[in-house]
């Protein structure tokens, strides 16, 4: 950080020519992976489809935790109900599988409201337990629900008037979709009036507050929207695998794929939960031979990338937020080049 | 008369709760840290345990006096390896780093003793019990954690309030600025305090494996009741914790009497209702920790 007193023709950029790289690649990745499912085969596709879940999931606990430093272990409460409810509306209600997937993020977000007034009571590590807590409670009232089908799960029969190759290149596209959704409305939030105060409220929440900025209110609307990714991340779930369960649906294995690819990734940029679910889905197939060695060598390297590189992979290949694909923050260019002064959302630096 | 016996029963398993929750409590306390490994560090200490007994025989509580200090060194050496760093990275890394601890220890337990259950006999100790009543008869396991549980926590309170190393753990948990100034190093008083802790983490996990069957995975679901009862009794109060336990216990026992599935739901909720119309919990920072 440079002291600059600011010239008369200085100016205020959001982009860098890193952005409009970035902009470029993204446009032709969109052009691009509409076309995969001509492309590669059935279990590809499935793959691709998982990943495109691990990237929303993180996306959006990126937003909660990078962002609003809110550090949740129970985001797979939304991820079940988005799955169950997916299920229900698509089975039992008869409402088109495709319509349904929307509704069920609706649902999720409308569960999540109440929600919040309960987890805001907590703070900081607290907060964290309390969500998983949460978490369980839902998959416990869930199993008590026959309609649902109780502790053993239901089967998702949407799609079974599709042949298998036409079903999962339906469900590849949605999931695309979703995914691109995903990331969107998080660069949306991180540039809008409401990303400039969650980047004061990591600042300083009590000067932020003192300023106008709402912290409970913008706080709630970040954990409402977190919820619905996470919903949709379900539903794309149960779309792939048809068979949702509550042991496995409501598994806290996601709060801890999530919280690693972030870590990993680099938390507090929207590059880095794409990163992090990209290397984290690799290492998970190159190492699947290992077995649960996998899970003990990614918690080694999010401990390692936690004290010793806390921007993650992103911040190591991108020379510390030099480059950014999503310039979601202010730079301040002065006449005399020497002079530059960056204003970036960088990972939360305060706890609740 | 099923009732009262469900409701002793409760009580005495919120012992348990109160035993596990106090590390927990006193490494908030004194550095702000909310240990997401505590269940898995519980369990560590219970398969330490489970090798010590099957190795020589001895009975586990005469394990635990090897127990204990082990863990109490694990958690010197974690504090010295991991928390300090991560408090002076700061933000979210105390809690990412424990997270990320919880994970893999529990995953290397997992690797290393399958996840069958275990248990650890006491022999006849494990079915003694003190009858009251035709309806009423008290384990004397259950009611000797208990009593434990009573004496830990005891303990801790007077050893904070009086001894001098709990006086600095108070002051660096107050002013961690200021008690530089006077000679002491913070990143001591917090590896002390975290080896205190996982002491006590030693005798829960002890304690919960001579209660029942364990596995790798025991130990996150006992965390979760143990934070409860810390939010319930209220944070910052050591026998807050312990009436939260007791709470906790009482209501998953009378939960399981209506219906063996229910228990621990009615627990959860009870949980919710606390948090929802009494957040500040039962007994609000009677005494500071």
């Amino acid at each position: 950080m440079t002291q600059a007193v600011v010239h008369p023709h200085a100016k205020v950029k959001r982009a860098t020519k890193s952005s409009w790289v970035g902009l470029a690649v993204i446009v032709v990745l969109l052009l691009v992976a509409p076309a995969v499912p001509y492309l590669v085969d059935k279990g590809t596709q499935g793959s691709l489809v998982t990943l495109f879940s691990l990237i929303v999931m993180a996306t959006m606990w990126n937003l909660l935790a990078g962002y609003g430093g809110m550090l949740s272990v129970g985001q797979q409460a939304y991820i079940g109900i988005g799955a169950y409810a997916l299920v229900y509306i698509a089975d039992t209600v008869g409402i088109d599988p495709f319509m349904a997937v929307p509704i069920a993020v609706v649902i999720a977000g409308l569960i999540s409201f109440p929600i919040s007034f309960l987890a805001f009571r907590l703070t900081g590590g607290y907060f964290a337990i309390g969500t998983w807590v949460i978490a369980v409670v839902v998959m416990e009232i869930v199993q008590q629900v026959p309609a649902l089908g109780g502790g053993i799960g239901v089967t998702f029969n949407g799609f079974s008037d599709l042949t298998p190759g036409r079903r999962i290149a339906y469900v590849y596209w949605l999931s695309l979709v979703g995914v691109a959704l995903a990331v969107a409305v998080t660069y949306w939030i991180m540039r809008s009036r409401l990303g400039l105060g969650f980047t004061a409220i990591r600042d300083d929440a009590t000067a932020a507050a003192s300023l106008g900025v709402r912290v409970t209110r913008s706080k709630r609307f970040v954990f409402v929207v977190a919820a619905m990714g996470c919903g949709l991340a379900g539903a794309m779930i149960a779309a792939n695998t048809l068979r949702v369960q509550p042991d496995s649906i409501f598994s806290v294995n996601y709060a801890v794929f999530m919280i690693f690819i972030v870590v990993i990734g680099g938390i507090g940029t929207i590059e880095g939960p794409i990163v992090g679910a990209v290397v984290f889905f690799a290492l998970q197939q190159w190492l699947s031979d290992l077995g649960a060695w996998y899970l003990v060598i990614l918690g080694l390297l999010a401990i390692v990338i936690t004290l010793f590189l806390p921007r993650g992979l992103w911040g190591l290949l991108s020379g510390n937020g030099r480059i950014r694909l999503f310039p979601v923050g202010y730079r301040l260019v002065p006449p005399v080049a020497i002079l530059d002064v960056t204003h970036e959302p960088a990972p939360a630096t305060s706890e609740g | 008369m099923q009732w009262l016996n469900a409701i002793i029963q409760g009580v005495l398993l919120g012992g348990l709760y109160a035993l596990l929750a106090a590390g927990l409590s006193l490494m908030f306390g004194v550095m702000r840290i909310v240990n997401l490994a505590h269940g898995a560090l519980a369990m560590l200490a219970a398969y330490i345990g489970l090798v010590i007994v099957q190795g020589t025989g001895v009975s586990p509580f005469l394990a635990m006096v090897a127990v204990v200090p082990i863990m109490a060194g694990v958690g010197y050496l974690l504090q010295w390896g991991v928390f300090n760093r991560a408090l002076r990275v700061g933000g979210l890394a105390p809690l990412l780093a424990a997270f990320g601890l919880a994970v893999v220890l529990t995953q290397l337990l997992q690797l290393k003793f399958t996840s069958d259950s275990q248990s650890l006999q006491t022999g006849s100790l494990s079915i003694a019990s003190i009858q009251i009543s035709d309806d009423i008869s008290i384990g004397v396991l259950p009611l000797i954690t208990f009593g434990v549980g009573v004496v830990v926590i005891a303990a801790l309170q007077v050893f904070i309030s009086k001894a001098p190393l709990g006086r600095a753990m108070r002051a660096a948990s107050d002013d961690p600025e200021t008690v530089p100034l006077m000679g002491i190093d913070n990143r001591q008083v917090y590896a002390l305090s975290t080896a205190i802790a996982l002491g006590t983490v030693g005798l829960a996990g002890m304690f919960l494996a001579v209660r029942g069957n364990f596995d790798p995975n025991y130990g996150q679901a006992m965390l979760i009741f143990a934070f409860e009862a810390v939010i319930i009794g209220g944070l910052g109060s050591l026998w807050g914790t312990l009436a939260g336990g007791m709470v906790l216990g009482v209501a998953q026992a009378l939960g399981s009497q209506v219906n063996p599935s229910y228990g621990v739901l009615v627990g959860n909720l009870v949980f919710l209702a606390i948090l929802a119309f009494r957040p500040s919990g039962l007994l609000p920072k009677a005494v500071t920790a």
